[in-house]
């Protein structure tokens, strides 16, 4: 009856949704990547400039959240992605991404790359790394925390705000960060630490923009964050807390995939990212350090920064074996 | 007369343009007065200022000769009947009741009796613990004088409160409120629509139309009058045929 | 009134209409059945869950406790203030909350609450150091009070405006208390339609997802619809989801058998500005502590509304206005709105008509059967939560990654079912007077089949009709449940958008976001009031809130 005659408006509805995005350019790179990495203020819009210029293709960027969730993206997708590189993962993640057999070896000589302790994998390729640390407001904490064991124990009116490991590197950073100076007792102390936390955020940015916009006095993020402060707002009220016990290392890598609708350029790519045309945007613009020589000096800044003199930094077999306990762990830990 | 009027209004004014009112009358102690008027014409707008519903513009009434003007309702020493709703739906009869003895029900076994006894007098025995809804229309006015009983207030407003019982019903209710009148001592103003009731029950009455007192007469021969063309209109009178 | 082959129509479509919504749940269901019989149980995971179960029902409780018992007095307040000015233009407030995108009320309720909102830089004025935090527990219920006392207070408030003047003036008669007259008049009024509202704003809180989703402070602030969202995206753990949802739809099924036992309040909002003023209500400086309360429930529940106002202007709006992006987000929104809203109104007029057409009393098992199937079908889309059905789609698509058509068609398909309790709420009564007025005509001039559809039933239930399509469609726009699992860089919706600028923190543009998304749907929901008033009092008040 009416069903049929009414109901052809509502189908004739979804034509226009069938169509999809407009595909252009021949040669196309679809990248991952987390969502700082390609916003505005971002390495993402120059590298993209960069990049294009040379390949003769067209560059897209596609942002996740953050790092985990690129992971867990992969997984969902499987080989039905449309991604040639995944650029955003950590070391920590290395051996569960290889284990998914969506990644293929890259083939490429990485010689220019260094990175503290060195790195060297036939999959992945560092592109830059960095300290976990705490960033506090000079203006809202006078006395900030000087070992991790100060900040959990600390008073829990001053709050931070941190990632969740679900999601985030950071987020797993700090996990992993804690599970290295507490071990067995690391549950105990993130129920302690919870009380402090003022909000769990899917991703780096979500946190760092809470704690700019004056919500916490306190968030994670990387000892080389004040530096922006610095350099773009010509400020030094930011600042990184140097935690006695040393800091946990972060090796940001990225990868071809082994479905990638062109292997040559995802390949291409990766070359070029351990260049100068690469390497030059990550200091200031995705403020970490970069993992291949430049050709630009850094920035004053850069020599204020907190240096760990200890480190920290799980082997990816141990953080993949571990990973869902630990996370379980967390979550036991924080929902109580 | 040295005494004082049980009611009076002194040039009592209220509202504004159409439906301003104007009134000024005063009525001795245990008279019935019933009010007369079309709708609309500010009958029910006079009990209401005399049961302090409503604050006149400008104007005194007194009670018993005492300004009531600035007084809140229940210090008025007045009693209310309408034509509806005027038990609480949702309470039984005895508590009903009750309120009247005390308005936040603090009732010791001696108010309940006087409760009971409220009840026997208007011949509901026995009905104390039933919902008003359980009961027909008469015996929830019945209730509505029970409760004007034990409360013994001086003066009794009635707003219509007859009206839709049928003619023969309505006939014993007035003459249960006018026993219960009696015993109480109370002085009656009351509003009706229906000639006979006057006729019967009250021994003066007031006129009403458009906001004015038309006609401020006893009650005996009023209707046989034919000089007031507002009682004429009223009654729709016309030659007899 | 209609022929013997009409009547095989309607129920013929009727089943199918059934038969259709009945997999849309069903499907989904069944495949999160399957996947968690499939995977284990981690070992700390029955502590989670239950952890995860005890903060729903416990913010779900103090949102409830907290909305109803400000709700009462504030009904109370209400009810003795009748004729104020601005009375009418306030109790219309109140029903903007309900309303607005959950997303964009709780940018608001950042920019009034949140650490250097206008609250917390008050308590600094008055020397209080510790800022009140919006995240967290305490976030949560000043946004489900947000949005369910206003609804509360307009379930109450008709209880007692029912109330025959005569109470009043008897009250005043025999000179009743405030306290005798709350205890033994009004509070007798109001403990029905309370009990309803306390029953509709547990159940509409036990399943809050977006508001917790983006005030709630991690894993110690989550609700199970939430714990389902990330058990899926962040863990891509189906197990965990599986046994989330059934917890979930146990827990809404147990909340809708209690509501059954208190019976659901229908009519909200039904006032009557402007009548007598009460005569056992004191005026003049006596009249502070309800002015007082009125004007606070206004500033509560008007404040994160002007805040989303005033942020949005100061937003560059232009500059927003011609971002590609905003525009594919918004003709995306807009397409899903329409096609839900037609899948919505479609079914909803087949069940509504197969269900007259059974008639009362059905003549036999099958018919008594479809009816009662058809008056269900309302109630399980909402027993069975967007997030929910939005999640065994999911992993029935796989994700849905790299597909475009089939998430679009499932997010169109959630969006419809939820609408579809409250478009049948719009349509019944209306088909059933239509049918009263015109049936014997129709059938006496001979005009049947598709002739009297198309000749006499839709014109004279057009309004109606449009009615629930408009209100379908501004439900779709506002909706994060079911696009927070789908969305991604190939479908994103202007609320998808908006939570995406929210995460990255682009404030202006999120606070001009809003302010466009809430402007839109309060404009469409403005419509559909308008078109239902002419109906007589249809009633928003059971919106599910995504």
């Amino acid at each position: 009856m009416r069903s049929f005659r009414y109901l052809t408006p509502a189908l004739a509805i979804f034509v226009p949704l069938l169509a999809g995005p407009a595909i252009s350019a021949d040669k196309t790179l679809t990248v991952y990547t987390y969502e700082s990495f390609v916003a505005e203020w971002g390495p993402g819009p120059k590298i993209e400039a960069a990049f294009e210029a040379d390949c003769g293709c067209d560059l897209k960027w596609v942002g996740v959240a953050d790092g985990v969730a690129l992971l867990n993206r992969l997984k969902l997708e499987g080989d039905r992605s449309e991604a040639g590189v995944v650029l955003g993962l950590d070391t920590n993640l290395v051996a569960e991404a290889k284990a998914t057999g969506l990644f293929e070896a890259h083939g490429l000589d990485t010689a220019a790359v260094s990175v503290p302790g060195g790195y060297s994998d036939e999959v992945f390729i560092p592109y830059d790394y960095g300290h976990f640390a705490v960033i506090y407001d000079s203006e809202a904490i006078a006395n900030p925390p000087t070992s991790l064991k100060d900040l959990v124990e600390g008073d829990p009116e001053q709050k931070i705000v941190i990632q969740d490991p679900r999601t985030s590197t950071p987020g797993l950073g700090l996990l992993l960060w804690m599970k290295s100076v507490y071990g067995d007792d690391a549950a105990a102390a993130w129920e302690k630490l919870s009380q402090r936390v003022l909000t769990v955020t899917p991703g780096w940015s979500e946190a760092y923009g809470l704690f700019t916009s004056g919500e916490a006095p306190m968030v994670l993020s990387y000892t080389v964050s004040p530096a922006y402060h610095m350099v773009a707002e010509e400020t030094e009220r930011y600042q990184a807390a140097e935690f006695s016990e040393g800091h946990y290392l972060q090796i940001e890598v990225a990868g071809m995939l082994a479905h990638a609708p062109d292997k040559d350029l995802a390949r291409e790519f990766l070359a070029f990212m351990m260049t100068p045309g690469f390497q030059n945007e990550i200091p200031t613009q995705n403020w970490m350090m970069p993992a291949a020589p430049i050709t630009m000096e850094l920035p004053q800044a850069f020599s204020k920064l907190v240096t760990p003199e200890k480190t920290f930094l799980y082997s990816s077999d141990e953080v993949a074996e571990n990973r869902a306990a630990w996370i379980e762990e967390w979550l036991g830990a924080m929902s109580r | 007369m040295t005494q004082a009027a049980a009611i009076e209004f002194d040039h009592v004014a209220y509202g504004v343009g159409d439906l301003s009112a104007e009134f000024s009358f005063s009525r001795a102690p245990g008279s019935v007065t019933a009010i007369l008027g079309p709708s609309g014409a500010g009958k029910s707008t006079l009990l209401n200022l005399a049961a302090g519903f409503l604050a006149p513009r400008t104007g005194r009434i007194l009670i018993n000769g005492k300004p009531v003007n600035d007084l809140p309702p229940p210090e008025r020493g007045v009693s209310m009947v309408f034509q509806d709703n005027n038990l609480f739906a949702h309470l039984d009869i005895r508590t009903n009741i009750g309120l009247g003895l005390d308005p936040a029900l603090r009732l010791d076994a001696g108010g309940w009796r006087q409760v009971e006894t409220a009840l026997d007098r208007v011949g509901l025995a026995g009905f104390g613990k039933r919902q008003p809804a359980s009961l027909s229309g008469g015996e929830r006015q019945r209730v509505a004088l029970a409760r004007a009983f034990v409360r013994r207030r001086p003066l009794l407003l009635l707003d219509e409160p007859f009206d839709g019982l049928g003619p023969g019903l309505a006939a014993d209710m007035l003459g249960l409120m006018l026993e219960i009148r009696a015993e109480v001592g109370a002085t009656v103003l009351m509003v009706t629509h229906d000639p006979d009731e006057a006729r019967a029950a009250a021994d003066q009455i007031l006129l009403v139309s458009k906001g004015q007192i038309a006609a401020d007469a006893a009650a005996a021969g009023f209707f046989e009058r034919h000089d007031l063309p507002e009682l004429e209109a009223y009654l729709g009178r016309r030659p007899q045929p | 009134m209609l022929t013997r082959s009409e009547h095989r129509a309607s129920r013929a479509v009727g089943v199918a209409a059934l038969v259709l919504i009945g997999l849309a749940l069903a499907a989904p269901v069944s495949v999160l059945v399957s996947q968690g019989a499939g995977s284990g149980l981690a070992g700390t995971q029955g502590d989670y869950l239950l952890r995860i179960t005890r903060f729903t029902l416990l913010q779900a409780g103090l949102s409830t406790l907290l909305s109803v018992a400000l709700a009462v007095p504030l009904a109370r307040s209400l009810a003795r203030r009748p004729s104020f000015k601005g009375r009418r233009w306030l109790i219309n407030l109140f029903a903007v909350p309900l309303a607005l995108p959950p997303l964009v009320a709780a940018l608001g309720l950042l920019e009034v609450w949140g650490r250097n909102g206008v609250a917390n830089n008050g308590l600094a004025l008055f020397g209080l150091e510790t800022p009140f935090s919006i995240y967290g527990l305490s976030g949560i219920l000043i946004a489900h009070v947000f949005f369910n006392m206003p609804l509360a207070a307009r379930l109450i408030l008709p209880g007692l405006e029912r109330l025959p003047p005569e109470y009043w003036k008897t009250a005043a008669n025999l000179g009743m208390g405030g306290l005798s007259l709350f205890r033994l008049v009004e509070w007798p009024a109001m403990r029905r339609s309370a009990g309803g509202a306390a029953g509709l704003v547990f159940m509409l809180c036990a399943t809050s997802f977006t508001l917790v989703l983006v005030l709630g402070g991690g894993p110690a602030a989550t609700t199970l619809e939430v714990a389902i969202y990330q058990a899926l995206r962040f863990d891509f753990d189906p197990g965990r989801a599986v046994l989330l949802s059934a917890i979930q739809i146990g827990l809404t099924l147990a909340v809708m058998l209690g509501l059954r036992l208190i019976s659901l309040p229908t009519e909200a909002g039904d006032t009557k500005g402007g009548a007598t003023d009460r005569p056992d209500v004191a005026r003049g400086w006596r009249a502070l502590p309800d002015a007082l309360l009125i004007a606070a429930a206004g500033a509560f529940v008007g404040a994160p509304l002007v805040a989303v106002i005033v942020s949005g202007l100061a937003a560059d709006l232009g500059r927003l206005l011609s971002d590609a992006q905003f525009w594919r987000a918004a003709g995306t929104s807009l397409m899903i709105g329409l096609a839900a809203a037609t899948v919505s109104v479609s079914l909803a007029g087949l069940m509504v008509r197969a269900r007259y057409s059974v008639g009362e009393p059905p003549a036999s098992v099958w018919l008594s059967l479809l009816s009662g199937l058809s008056a269900a079908a309302g109630s399980l889309t909402l027993l069975v939560p967007p997030v929910v059905l939005g999640a065994g789609w999911f992993l029935m698509l796989g994700g849905g990654a790299g597909q475009l058509l089939a998430p679009l068609s499932v997010i169109v398909l959630i969006n419809a079912l939820m609408a579809l309790p409250f478009v049948i709420r719009v349509i019944e009564p209306a088909h059933a007077s239509a049918m009263e007025r015109n049936g014997r005509l129709a059938l006496s001039l001979g005009i049947t089949g598709f002739n009297r559809i198309r000749q006499i039933d839709i014109p004279a239930m057009l309004a109606p009709l449009a009615t629930g399509f408009v209100f379908a469609v501004a439900l779709s726009l506002g909706d994060l449940g079911a696009i927070a699992l789908f969305g991604s860089d190939r479908i994103v919706t202007l609320p998808w958008l908006l939570y995406q600028k929210l995460g990255s923190y682009r404030t202006a543009d999120a606070a001009g976001l809003a302010l466009l998304l809430g402007a839109a749907t309060m404009v469409l929901m403005i419509i559909a009031d308008r078109l239902g008033a002419r109906l007589g009092p249809a009633s928003w008040a059971g919106r599910h809130q995504p």
